[in-house]
């Protein structure tokens, strides 16, 4: 960790955060309150393999469930007979589209738009398939081998037709196109001193959590209520969804979150084969189980990222963007499921970043494809627009002859601009950066890596025939996403604490921060507060967990809460809500080293920098940010899902969708700073889930650049060997270019 | 359709595992993952891939670590199975690779743990004095999606350097 006045110090704990109205000291030892880097409530089931993963959870008498899926990415789909599979051993029942044309589809859980409602995906296929993947059939059955022999019978006519892989064909449906402007662009294009433009693409990556998806839907003739194990993200809708689709009394389908193997955006929205699950469990009257397998995950959990940009910026003589104009396609894939416009919303919203830039205008178009359904991946619409925004400031930098830190230094929003209106909007919320001072983390950033040395030792061992360079990337997050979140705390006289919360846990290690801005108000320690979350019956409502929400949300609902049971009784209540989302902010900084004879690409160093407002787990946090980063620099380097021109995945194993291991991720520097605490909430707190991915992309892409003496060059993620070895062939237009 | 009639005939066979008998009955096909899973009832043996790669499935055999998604449970018979059940002292103390796992927060969602842990006990027991690029490459084998790999290798490390002892 480096130096700083107000850098948390992780061994001793010490965040010196001030501003923010109602921010205390740091708490005494042995609560483990604010700030502490306290160890994981969460931890021990799960080193001693006693945790309850979805598929480690078996009722008696429970059915199997296998999904049929489509081989072809598009086609009329003429017949389905599943009398063999009817047949075979152990089956209890095999559905297909027809059997459940009374079910509606599935419905958007967030930014919807009535254009978007034709492309709602049903639960199973009817007439037509859309994306291989797309699910047909499904065959439940006394054993999951048995149901998987079973489903290889079901016998699918489908009559291929041609499929659209490229979102910017004029074959790809286009039902809407998002806007967002302010200022006068026309007038700062035609006055400027010069217009930088260029185009850029992001690949199809996803979150891939370690723990596939699953769910176990048990009727409790008790009851009469449908319990749902295996829920995950957000429990209270999920299962509120369910109830409405299967017209089950509103409160009936009750979830019983367990251990979740990862979330990332992608597990725990509402898919086809949840429904199904449900649907097959209340048909039989008996508990029914789906576990999907890794070759369906890469096939039918949701993608993300896969933008196309077209971006131009007016600039002044000083290098000051005055306008940034901006296109996106966005492939949303087959269809549009739960997170409806959310991804190029945000992408939108947030493209100007931590940047002035007065003048701004941005369009997402939305178009579909037959490849798998998108939706959000941390840091969605984000790491996207930061990778081309960054790029567009590496060009402004390089063509008004600017050093790529300086370019960024005249162009960031001054912290006495603060609280600044972004003027756009997304999520429902006007974009207002809360608090930040940009310069000064750049600065530290900078400073932590002798910006200036390094500069020059690289551009030494460069002359010595070493590639090697250096990157940088900024961006402003968003976190704390309202409208509301309920808590309810219990002390019993043993002197234990329950706290109840509709948030959920992802396997970030919410039970423990919950827990610990909890133990600083109680003043007990934080290892006798329970945190129970995920019971949809235990609390009213709830939100969950995205959006890097929970600790903002649920941390300040669980704050107040217990300032008030601190004051009396038993038992508080609170609600906290918020109209505005927290920013927190960040920078990136990457030495990469290229390999001339393969073109890999090696990250020798790597450092992030990331103001939290206030931490209140600094280990936590770091973990979130090094986690992040290994995705950010798999998306950069490595992921990606590809397509053949008739749709076919190219993509559907570890084999092919390339993850990093501990051998390509390099050991990551962390500066966690609490400069700007949010004026949002009594304890300042910002989220930091999201940070660590963002900027991976766009800062990689300028090390490479900087590492083979080609500015601009890299215009694509994930940078390819074979893109490199192009590059420094001097085959630039084509290799970099970013449709081809 | 008589490939799968035979090949979901259960027999009857014994597996060890952390020192107990397990009588189990499963078909030639079933794999080893899921009869401990299944059958033994030591679900701390994680499926992430099912092909090989992830290695959330590790365990030990006759100290070995193998992916027991790519094995047949009855390719185990008269083998010592060691799961990550087995790794806690009989009066419940963590293991020292446990107990740095959690003070390293070598873990998030937990998922890719047990195997990991597996993973870590096989190297350490091979080559006790492993040095740090090597371990890096050996814990290479399995996949994590969370911790981005940094505080594995130092909870590994620090009980190879004896820093961290149950």
């Amino acid at each position: 960790m480096g130096a700083g006045d107000s850098l948390t110090d992780l061994a001793a704990g010490s965040p010196t955060a001030g501003a923010a109205e109602g921010v205390r000291p740091p708490s005494a030892a042995g609560i483990a309150g604010i700030g502490s880097s306290a160890l994981r409530l969460e931890d021990p089931p799960l080193l001693r393999g006693e945790g309850s993963f979805l598929a480690d959870v078996n009722f008696p008498g429970q059915l199997h469930m296998r999904v049929v899926r489509s081989e072809f990415a598009s086609g009329a789909l003429l017949d389905v007979d599943v009398s063999e599979a009817l047949a075979a051993e152990g089956v209890a029942a095999v559905w297909t589209g027809s059997d459940t044309e009374d079910l509606p589809f599935i419905d958007f859980r967030q930014v919807g738009y009535d254009e978007l409602r034709p492309h709602l995906q049903p639960p199973l296929a009817r007439g037509r398939v859309r994306y291989a993947g797309d699910p047909i059939a499904v065959v439940v059955a006394e054993d999951p081998y048995l149901a998987e022999d079973a489903a290889e019978l079901v016998r699918v006519n489908v009559e291929p037709q041609d499929a659209v892989v490229d979102a910017r064909s004029p074959d790809a449906a286009a039902p809407l196109t998002l806007s967002a402007e302010y200022g006068d662009v026309e007038t700062a294009m035609s006055e400027a001193h010069r217009i930088v433009e260029l185009s850029a693409r992001v690949g199809r990556h996803s979150g891939v959590p370690l723990e596939t998806r699953g769910l176990l839907a048990v009727p409790v003739p008790e009851t009469g209520n449908l319990e749902l194990h295996g829920i995950a993200k957000v429990p209270h809708y999920n299962c509120s969804k369910i109830a409405e689709m299967l017209d089950l009394p509103a409160g009936s389908v009750v979830g019983r979150e367990g251990h979740v193997g990862g979330g990332f955006g992608v597990r725990g929205e509402l898919y086809p084969e949840d429904v199904l699950v449900a649907f097959a469990a209340l048909r039989l009257g008996r508990p029914v189980k789906w576990v999907e397998d890794r070759w369906e995950h890469f096939i039918a959990a949701n993608h993300s990222r896969d933008q196309c940009y077209e971006v131009r910026a007016a600039v002044d003589e000083t290098g000051v963007v005055l306008a940034l104009e901006a296109e996106l396609w966005h492939d949303q894939g087959a269809y549009v499921r739960t997170h409806g416009a959310t991804v190029p919303s945000l992408s939108v919203a947030l493209l100007p970043g931590p940047y002035l830039i007065p003048s701004y205008r941005g369009r997402g178009h939305i178009r579909l494809t037959n490849k798998t359904p998108a939706g959000t991946y941390r840091a969605p619409g984000r790491f996207e627009s930061t990778f081309v925004r960054e790029r567009l400031l590496d060009a402004v930098g390089s063509e008004m002859g600017l050093d790529h830190a300086e370019v960024r230094r005249r162009n960031l929003i001054p912290s006495e601009r603060m609280p600044f209106d972004r003027g756009t909007q997304t999520l429902g919320t006007h974009v207002v950066y809360d608090s930040g001072d940009y310069r000064r983390l750049l600065e530290r950033l900078l400073d932590h890596i002798e910006y200036e040395a390094l500069k020059e030792e690289l551009a030494l061992r460069r002359s010595e025939g070493e590639m090697v360079g250096l990157g940088l990337g900024m961006f402003v997050e968003k976190s704390g996403l309202g409208p509301f979140d309920d808590v309810r705390i219990t002390r019993s006289d043993d002197g234990s604490v329950e706290v109840f919360t509709g948030a959920a846990s992802v396997g970030q290690g919410m039970e423990t921060v919950i827990a610990q801005i909890c133990a600083e108000v109680l003043g007990v320690d934080y290892q006798n507060v329970n945190v129970r979350h995920g019971q949809t019956d235990l609390i009213g409502r709830g939100m969950g967990a995205f959006a890097s929400r929970v600790t903002v949300m649920t941390g300040v609902a669980v704050y107040l809460a217990a300032k008030r049971l601190a004051s009396a009784g038993d038992t508080a209540e609170f609600t906290f809500t918020s109209d505005h989302m927290t920013y927190p902010y960040g920078a990136h900084a990457v030495v990469v080293r290229i390999d001339a004879g393969t073109g890999g690409v090696s990250i020798l160093r790597y450092v992030v920098a990331y103001d939290v407002g206030r931490a209140v787990n600094p280990m936590l946090i770091e973990g979130q940010i090094v986690g992040g980063s290994a995705q950010g620099i798999g998306g950069a380097l490595l992921e990606e899902f590809r397509y053949d021109s008739d749709g076919g995945p190219l993509v559907t194993s570890f084999m092919d969708y390339l993850m990093p291991t501990a051998s390509e991720q390099p050991p990551v520097e962390v500066l966690i700073s609490e400069d700007a605490p949010s004026p949002l909430n009594p304890l300042g707190l910002k989220g930091a889930g999201e940070g660590g991915t963002n900027a991976c992309g766009a800062a990689i892409a300028a090390a490479v650049d900087d590492a083979i003496g080609q500015p601009g060059a890299v215009r694509s993620l994930p940078i390819r060997p074979e893109t490199v070895l192009s590059l420094l062939d001097g085959g630039r237009a084509d290799a970099a270019s970013p449709f081809s | 359709m008589f490939e799968i009639a035979e090949a979901s005939k259960k027999s009857p066979l014994v597996l060890r595992v952390n020192g107990s008998q397990h009588h189990v009955s499963v078909e030639p096909r079933r794999t080893l993952a899921d009869t401990l899973r299944d059958e033994c009832g030591l679900t701390g043996t994680h499926l992430g891939c099912e092909h090989g790669v992830c290695g959330a499935c590790t365990v030990l055999l006759d100290g070995e670590p193998v992916r027991s998604c790519l094995m047949f449970a009855v390719q185990a018979v008269g083998a010592d199975i060691r799961t990550v059940e087995g790794m806690a002292g009989e009066d419940g103390s963590l293991h020292p690779l446990q107990e740095a796992f959690r003070t390293h927060h070598g873990l998030q969602c937990g998922f890719c743990t047990p195997g990991f842990l597996m993973l870590s006990e096989a190297v350490l027991t091979a080559r006790a004095d492993i040095d740090d690029a090597e371990l890096r490459e050996a814990l290479s084998s399995n996949l994590c999606r969370c911790t981005g790999y940094q505080t594995i290798i130092e909870a590994v490390r620090a009980v190879r350097d004896g820093e961290c002892s149950a």
